[in-house]
């Protein structure tokens, strides 16, 4: 379609997408640089004030404050389409190469939606607990940005699809443990913008612009989004990550998106406020953008908790400002990207182009039906079996080894047995081999039938695994040399057949689990040693 | 079944009914003799004609395109219909001639010569919408409309003028050229399909595709004494159309008869996938209510219920205007139909209405002329003065006006004053008409408070034009059918000037206008409007 496109636009079109389209940026964006700059120095005594202050101090200060933690989640669906139109939703593609009239935003064309996207809306809200709106529309948001082909964005504003759910999760026992619930305030559909390519600044923000040459790729414009927004309901970096794994873990469950953070499937924006203890109204709210692992999001949270604290705690709070700070890998901090001056007015109105979205109880009923187990379900159900939290929540974690999982102990595996299994053997497997369960020749059925051979003792238990650490074989090698100084002398003087000696005796001291091949190695290198 | 209409025999039907408004020109018409009933046949469909010609051999595609092109030469200095001629009018001629020699089939619209608005897109061909910042542009599909109209063997032989974006009642507004009235030169040709009007008035094509928001067909069509058809919204596709304001834009149909109309509109209706908002009605053969004129009883309308628009008729109308709309329903009820007055409350609603919702809309809708990924692009060195030049350069004044205008009724804190409100006044005037039409099958009304004006006369007065717009914007609101075709002539310019007449049916009836239309048409005395600047017209 591009190349179609592109022949029949008149020439210089072409240039436009591959030459200097926007000369650096708007005078605006260049204060705020300044701004950010000297922000940034204003800011370096607060940054390194976490070490200045012991450690002991700084836990004083915290204990005065709470956080007030929501976020925002842009997931991007893994249909086969665009929202609108028919392009292939396929990341990384050749810049604008799927691309047509209706995502690229020429005269005339017109959106259609993709059905699947309210299905997969549908099927998003009722696992977050939510109640659906069976009439629901969509509307235009609007403002101007070269990644945004219509200069609007069609959403959906004051009747999402979605709305008033909840989700559980589990923190982990290193973390503290315990059970918590958070609010969803609601899901809604939209569609992606485009992507601004910058010659020579990383793709780092769409404000943060410092390049002289900006190309502009369409290939992710339309692509559906489903955007969850939680109450703020979470109180900790901890929580808030918790959170967002528990949205990724969700989405992979139901099949709605990849929930892949590097590849921007999954966008965290975390709104946080701080505020005295007691205190019922919020404080100032900044937004934290640019967090792509959940472990960055905890410590973006923990960091930009204590800057806030520090600040109130030097009588400084009025230098909270409202603005949306970046999150810094490299420095572990968040620094501002842009003050929002103001409320910015998106002239939100209904989007005259689609009808109303309109939802059948019937349909709603059998997509209900047709959810799988969710990953608060398994983790109940896993728990109730007999397993601990760390086991559970390690099983429930990935969709494809809770299967596996429940496929084993469905053949009647012992329970506990399995799970260790999995989360000793086959995950130190999988995690050398870097594979991932699908990969794995044993199948569910085969480990039942092991685990129910070693159980009947038709095998030692301990036959079923195999020694494969070379440390520890590499000791029992040295136990039987040093056993056998007269046997190492033969070998030594010439007689290299006792190496079959030396390694049965391995062998029998290990049970039969070592390793046959790594035995060997280590046993040739010791017997033929210099001392 | 396409060729029911055949030649006319006589009119003595009806009586003879003169116009007896304040100013007509009864006298000049004795003196004129295109305009001297007697002597004038009602018209007939030049669809219909050029398919019985082609098929039987008496005429050639080729010389038909021949013909039209050498018109649109001759004419065309004068009268600036056109923003483009296309290059491939005689080849697609040959073609079709090339089929029929060889006895193929050919589409229903084989050897017709159809003009199209600039606002719709036509793949390969410059579509502007008549304004600087799309200068040039050519689209990479064709809308739906055209794609039908080409796959049925039509030729579509230009890109008419219009008002920039469809922002306009006189076809001033356009970037590039104003066109005139064939009827006045002086004078223009309404808007904002005025070039189409025009363009079919003066025979440079035989029918054309128009755009109306509020009007834009039907005023046009009013002003150049042409037959101008505004569809239920959701019967044509709106793919390809540039969007002015969604919820209200339609594609409409010139011709100079109501069955040139009619067979126009049969070709481009139906659901579109790629228009969620076009709809899946039926479309029926129109062709069916143009019978001929022998085939029609003494009272062909008998049992019609028409209501008469009470408050179209009130202050602000022309004299000329109202006592041809009044003669017009004599000459209903001496078909048969029964005339009642109705009443419209939220009539004159309407028209606040209308410009809050359609400047919102397009507000929106034009934020995508910005100068990064096609059209004119002024080249800067950030990115805010890049939008700033390319869309202060790129769009006229009508279109920044309405832009602001819409942003601001869009905006935080008075939205609720404007935008929904308006919206509150749509749905009241929905109701009204469907009252209306609940107990009529068809209203009327005239199609523009006035005649053609002179061109310049309004330009400086946006609100004297916006209220030339009061009697067919109600109708957009409600997205109901209409059809407006000529009824009479007033004083003014070198032979009068003419007056139309509007039909307004209930959703997807277009059918019984059509039917209505027809009668009325091939009934009236001293039909046949053609514009006496153009001798030799057959």
């Amino acid at each position: 379609m591009s190349t179609t496109l592109f022949r029949t636009i008149q020439p210089n079109h072409f240039t436009l997408l591959t030459t200097a389209l926007l000369r650096t940026r708007t005078k605006t964006s260049r204060h705020i640089s300044v701004r950010c700059q000297t922000s940034t120095t204003t800011q370096q005594p607060r940054t390194s004030a976490p070490k200045n202050h012991g450690s002991n101090k700084l836990d004083e200060i915290l204990k005065d404050y709470e956080a007030v933690i929501g976020i925002e989640t842009h997931v991007q669906l893994s249909t086969s389409t665009k929202a609108f139109c028919s392009c292939p939703n396929s990341y990384g593609s050749h810049p604008n190469t799927s691309i047509c009239p209706v995502c690229m935003g020429l005269p005339g064309a017109l959106p259609v939606l993709s059905s699947k996207v309210v299905d997969f809306g549908v099927r998003l809200g009722l696992a977050l607990n939510c109640s659906l709106s069976l009439k629901s529309k969509f509307d235009r948001k609007q403002y101007f940005y070269p990644d945004l082909p219509k200069g609007y964005q069609i959403s959906q504003f004051d009747v999402p699809i979605a709305s008033g759910g909840y989700v559980d999760v589990d923190i982990p026992l290193e973390f503290g443990g315990g059970h918590r619930r958070f609010g969803i305030t609601r899901v809604h559909m939209e569609e992606d913008a485009g992507k601004l390519l910058h010659s020579d600044a990383g793709d780092y923000s769409q404000a943060m612009i410092v390049s002289k040459l900006d190309l502009v790729d369409l290939n992710r414009a339309g692509v559906p989004l489903l955007e969850i927004v939680s109450e703020p309901d979470m109180r900790s970096g901890v929580e808030a990550a918790e959170y967002g794994s528990e949205m990724q873990r969700i989405v992979r469950y139901l099949g709605v998106s990849n929930g892949n953070m590097q590849e921007g499937s999954l966008r965290c924006d975390v709104n946080i406020s701080i505020r005295p203890i007691g205190q019922a109204e919020f404080g100032t709210k900044v937004e934290i953008k640019n967090l792509n692992a959940f472990s960055a999001m905890s410590r973006a949270i923990d960091y930009e908790i204590t800057r806030q604290a520090l600040l109130y705690n030097q009588g400084q709070a009025d230098k909270i400002v409202t603005e949306t700070r970046l999150w810094d890998e490299g420095a572990q901090k968040t620094v501002t990207m842009r003050k929002k001056e103001g409320l910015a007015d998106y002239r939100y109105f209904p989007e005259p182009d689609l009808p109303e979205v309109i939802l059948t109880q019937e349909y709603v009923d059998s997509i209900r039906a047709s959810l799988p187990e969710l990953p608060e379900a398994k983790r109940r159900r896993y728990e109730a079996m007999g397993l601990g939290i760390q086991d559970v929540l390690f099983l429930a974690n990935d969709v494809s080894v809770a299967e596996y999982f429940d496929e084993v102990i469905g053949k009647g595996a012992d329970v506990k047995s399995a799970a260790n299994w999995l989360m000793s053997d086959i995950a130190a497997y999988l995690k050398n081999e870097e594979l991932s369960i699908s990969d794995v020749k044993l199948t569910p059925h085969e480990l039942a039938e092991l685990i129910a051979a070693i159980k009947d003792e038709t095998i030692s238990g301990k036959i079923g695994k195999q020694i494969t650490d070379p440390v520890e074989i590499e000791k029992m090698i040295m136990k039987v040399i040093s056993e056998s100084p007269k046997q190492l002398e033969q070998y030594r003087s010439g007689k290299t057949k006792l190496q079959g000696f030396f390694a049965g005796q391995v062998m029998k001291m290990s049970k039969g689990k070592a390793n046959p091949a790594l035995l060997n190695k280590i046993l040739l290198e010791k017997l033929n040693a210099k001392e | 079944m396409l060729s029911t209409l055949q030649p006319p025999r006589s009119l003595t039907l009806l009586p003879f009914r003169r116009f007896h408004g304040s100013k007509t020109i009864a006298s000049l018409a004795s003196s004129s003799p295109t305009l001297d009933a007697s002597f004038v046949s009602p018209p007939q469909s030049q669809i219909l004609t050029t398919r019985r010609s082609l098929l039987s051999g008496e005429t050639t595609a080729s010389e038909i395109a021949k013909s039209y092109l050498s018109r649109i030469r001759l004419t065309e200095p004068q009268l600036k219909c056109f923003l483009h001629v296309s290059e491939n009018v005689l080849k697609e001629a040959q073609e079709i001639d090339q089929r029929i020699s060889r006895g193929e089939e050919v589409g229903p619209l084989a050897g017709v010569v159809i003009g199209v608005k600039d606002n719709i897109c036509t793949e390969g061909m410059p579509s502007t919408a008549a304004s600087r910042i799309l200068e040039h542009y050519r689209p990479p599909f064709d809308a739906t409309a055209v794609k039908k109209i080409k796959e049925m063997g039509g030729i579509v032989v230009g890109k008419t003028n219009m008002d920039e974006f469809g922002m306009g009642s006189t076809t001033e507004a356009s970037a590039f050229q104003v066109t005139a009235n064939p009827w006045d030169l002086t004078r223009v040709p309404g808007g904002s399909s005025g070039g189409s009007a025009a363009a079919v008035a003066a025979r440079q094509c035989m029918v054309s595709l128009g755009s109306d928001t509020g009007g834009s067909v039907r005023q046009p069509a009013s002003f150049c004494g042409v037959v101008g058809l505004k569809p239920t919204y959701g019967r044509v596709s709106r793919f390809g159309l540039m969007a002015y304001a969604s919820s209200l834009d339609v594609i409409g149909c010139f011709g100079s008869t109501v069955a040139d109309a009619g067979v126009l509109l049969h070709a481009v209706s139906g659901y579109d996938r790629f228009d969620s908002t076009s709809s899946k009605q039926d479309v029926p053969e129109f062709d069916t209510q143009f019978l001929s004129m022998d085939s029609f009883e003494s009272k062909p309308l008998k049992g019609v219920r028409v209501g008469l628009i009470r408050e179209t008729l009130e202050e602000g109308v022309d004299s000329g205007v109202r006592s041809a709309t009044q003669e017009a329903a004599s000459h209903l009820e001496a078909l048969g139909c029964v005339v009642t007055e109705v009443s419209l409350p939220s009539f004159s609603l309407g028209l606040p209405a209308y410009y809050v919702i359609a400047s919102s809309e397009s507000s929106s809708n034009l934020s995508r002329y910005d100068g990064v990924r096609y059209g004119n692009q002024v080249m800067a060195d950030e990115l805010n003065k890049l939008y700033e030049c390319s869309r202060g350069q790129g769009f006229g004044g009508e279109v920044k006006m309405r832009i602001l205008m819409g942003t601001y009724a869009l905006s935080a804190g008075y939205y609720d004053a404007y935008y929904k409100r308006a919206q509150q006044v749509r749905t009241l005037i929905r109701k009204d008409f469907k009252a209306a039409l609940d107990h009529n099958d068809i209203l009327i009304s005239p199609a523009a408070p006035s005649a053609a004006y002179k061109i310049g006369e309004k330009k400086d007065d946006p609100l004297a034009m916006y209220a030339g717009d009061i009697m067919t914007v109600n109708v957009n609101l409600a997205g109901l059918p209409a059809i407006v075709l000529p009824c009479g002539l007033v004083e003014g310019g070198p032979s009068g000037l003419p007056v139309g007449l509007q039909m307004i049916g209930a959703a997807f009836d277009e059918e019984k206008l059509l039917k209505v239309g027809h009668i009325f048409e091939q009934t009236l005395k001293g039909s046949g409007f053609v514009p006496p600047t153009l001798p030799n017209v057959a």
